[in-house]
């Protein structure tokens, strides 16, 4: 506790400016160390001769593989890792601002499993064809789910006379239970009527996270999606901050509820939306990432968004890189990853409380 | 600045928490409401917030409808210190009561050294200022009610609204925060439940099953019949001796 208070100076809210050219550093270590790191080991110096090459045209000599390994696998798929991680991370954030519920999660209240349904559905129906169909599918999944687990939520809590619903911790996941298991039965029976035994098994490791379809086509929808995400919660982290005593008070601050609520929750659903589209349901990122950053920077917005967008970033590589190396010779699903590490940090929140916020 | 409620009704699940309430507050007169539990207190302070929207009547902040005004705008006239406004976040009493400067923070005007100095006066009148770092979930009740009252000083509203304020606190705190709204020079409307100190507001009102009954000086409106029909007291009014203001004395429910 005196930790977290010695870590972040309080009562100017001002970020220092050493972090607007750190984070980008950060960043770039980062996708850098994405891109050498896996089965075949590349050195710096190859990366950043490919890099120089393609990017400003210059014409060191490189090896013809090693070049296709690193631009047209490797860097799109750390960039697109850092994408879902700050969309993720972000998306944890805003549900745990707005609903004033620890344990807002995407994946743990049925928004992924919703998307992934979406996703499925387009897939196996055909309609259209690339991944903006499949983001527009698993954007309509991903709304509805998140619309379905609130309603319940709501109705499951004020049935025992608690008005103010959505706040109640327990009631968000019951609901999420639901929700997830709903949508996840939906998209095993899509699978099951309608794919053939080759589509299925591609769809299920998918589904569990899979970021080895990513090329650079994705990045052009996941890099503004990422930044557009942290541009609205930046845009607004001051109503984000004033939720902090609930919706009641932020109103009495001059926030006008509904609106910045919508805008909100539809932009996250739809960052998740599209993450989920691309590489899968990851789990525990919205949780695990938001709640260790407000431990190192406090619970204020302006340094909880950036702060949450960056480690996320970073956590998703580096899951991305486990997931290649930690078994030899074979690819994990990054979701395996994130789970195997979130799973524990989401018990450790549940035994020691909301406390941990 | 004058606030008014013109008939307005309230109705949730079937049950009216209000009805038909009419009332105006004078600029700078201290107003205090009165009622026995679920008479509509917090409901009709809610409403004079602007945190519901009455579907029948209307609120009026000088003279200007309130359904009309955005939020940002009621904010930065009128502040609200509600009951039990609770959280679970890892924030330390000052940045609490900088969330009151919100209404006037914008991109375009950020955090300055004048919002420093706002809060730091908000947390001096409601003596915080020596907790200006501890943890919010560190505080005991009383504490926490002042942070309220200090988050909402530094909005620097022209009306301020509380519900109950001095629930949590000690006795002294009572009499400290009462003093300091008295002493503020905006319009106030204050829920209490402490019967001899509505007698310090320069008028009350009493709320009774929804209803706004009486309107007027703390003097002809606490009379026995009052205590008796609309508190179900049986209840003396005694002279102080020492100042000749009134005292009133509760001898058993009815």
């Amino acid at each position: 506790m005196n930790l977290a208070i010695a870590l972040h100076p309080v009562g100017r809210f001002s970020r220092p400016w050493t972090w607007a050219w750190l984070t980008p550093l950060i960043l770039f270590v980062a996708v850098m160390a994405g891109t050498a790191i896996g089965e075949t080991s590349i050195s710096m110096e190859t990366i950043l001769k490919v890099l120089a090459n393609r990017l400003w045209g210059a014409e060191y000599a490189v090896d013809r593989i090693d070049a296709g390994i690193i631009w047209s696998y490797r860097l799109s798929r750390a960039i697109i890792a850092a994408c879902c991680g700050a969309g993720l991370a972000l998306a944890g954030v805003v549900l745990q601002a707005l609903l004033r519920n620890p344990l807002a999660d995407p994946f743990l209240m049925g928004i992924s499993a919703g998307a992934s349904t979406g996703a499925v559905a387009v897939t196996i129906s055909g309609i259209g064809a690339g991944t903006l169909t499949l983001s527009l599918g698993a954007f309509a999944g991903a709304g509805l789910a998140f619309v379905l687990v609130v309603l319940l939520a709501h109705a499951a809590s004020s049935g025992t006379g608690g008005g103010r619903g959505t706040q109640a911790a327990g009631a968000i996941i019951l609901a999420g239970i639901a929700g997830s298991q709903l949508f996840n039965a939906l998209t095993a029976f899509i699978i099951a009527k309608s794919a053939s035994a080759e589509q299925a098994r591609g769809i299920m490791f998918w589904l569990m996270g899979n970021l080895s379809g990513v090329r650079w086509d994705d990045v052009t929808l996941g890099l503004p999606a990422a930044l557009g995400g942290v541009l609205i919660c930046l845009w607004q982290r001051r109503a984000l901050d004033a939720f902090t005593f609930g919706a009641d008070s932020a109103a009495s601050m001059g926030i006008a509820v509904r609106p910045v609520r919508g805008i909100l929750i539809t932009a996250m659903a739809l960052v998740t939306a599209i993450m989920v589209s691309m590489v899968g349901a990851i789990g525990f990122v919205g949780l695990v990432i938001p709640h260790a950053m407000r431990f190192l920077v406090g619970s204020r917005h302006t340094r909880l968004v950036p702060a949450s967008a960056l480690a996320g970033a970073v956590f998703l590589i580096g899951s991305d890189i486990a997931s290649r190396t930690l078994v030899p010779g074979q690819v994990l699903p990054i979701g395996v990853v994130t789970s195997l590490i979130g799973a524990p940090v989401f018990a450790m929140i549940l035994v020691r409380g909301t406390r941990v916020r | 600045m004058r606030l008014a409620a013109e008939r307005v009704d309230w109705t949730i699940h079937g049950h009216k928490l209000l009805n038909d309430v009419s009332l105006a507050v004078e600029p700078g007169e201290t107003f205090g409401l009165i009622g026995p539990n679920g008479s509509g207190k917090t409901t009709l302070l809610r409403m004079l917030a602007g945190l519901r929207k009455p579907k029948i009547g209307r609120v009026l902040v000088n003279d200007r409808p309130m359904a009309r005004m955005r939020q940002r705008d009621i904010a930065q006239s009128i502040a609200v210190v509600e009951q039990q406004a609770e959280t679970i976040d890892r924030i330390v009493v000052r940045q609490a009561v900088a969330l009151g400067r919100t209404p006037f923070l914008s991109p375009w005007y950020p955090w300055s050294d004048q919002d420093d100095a706002i809060v730091a006066r908000a947390l001096d009148d409601v003596g915080m200022q020596p907790l200006a770092d501890r943890l919010w979930h560190t505080l005991s009740g009383g504490e926490r009610q002042r942070v309220h009252i200090a988050r909402a000083l530094a909005q620097q509203p022209k009306i301020l609204l509380l519900d109950e304020p001095t629930n949590h606190l000690d006795i002294r705190h009572q009499l400290s925060i009462l003093q300091l709204v008295r002493q503020l020079p905006v319009t106030v409307v204050i829920a209490l439940h402490d019967l001899n100190q509505a007698m310090n507001c320069d008028r009350i009102g009493v709320m009774d099953a929804g209803r706004l009954v009486d309107v007027g000086p703390p003097r002809n409106v606490l009379t026995t019949e009052r205590l008796r029909r609309t508190f179900g007291v049986y209840a003396d009014i005694l002279d102080d001796p020492v100042d000749h203001s009134r005292i009133m004395r509760f001898r058993n429910a009815i």
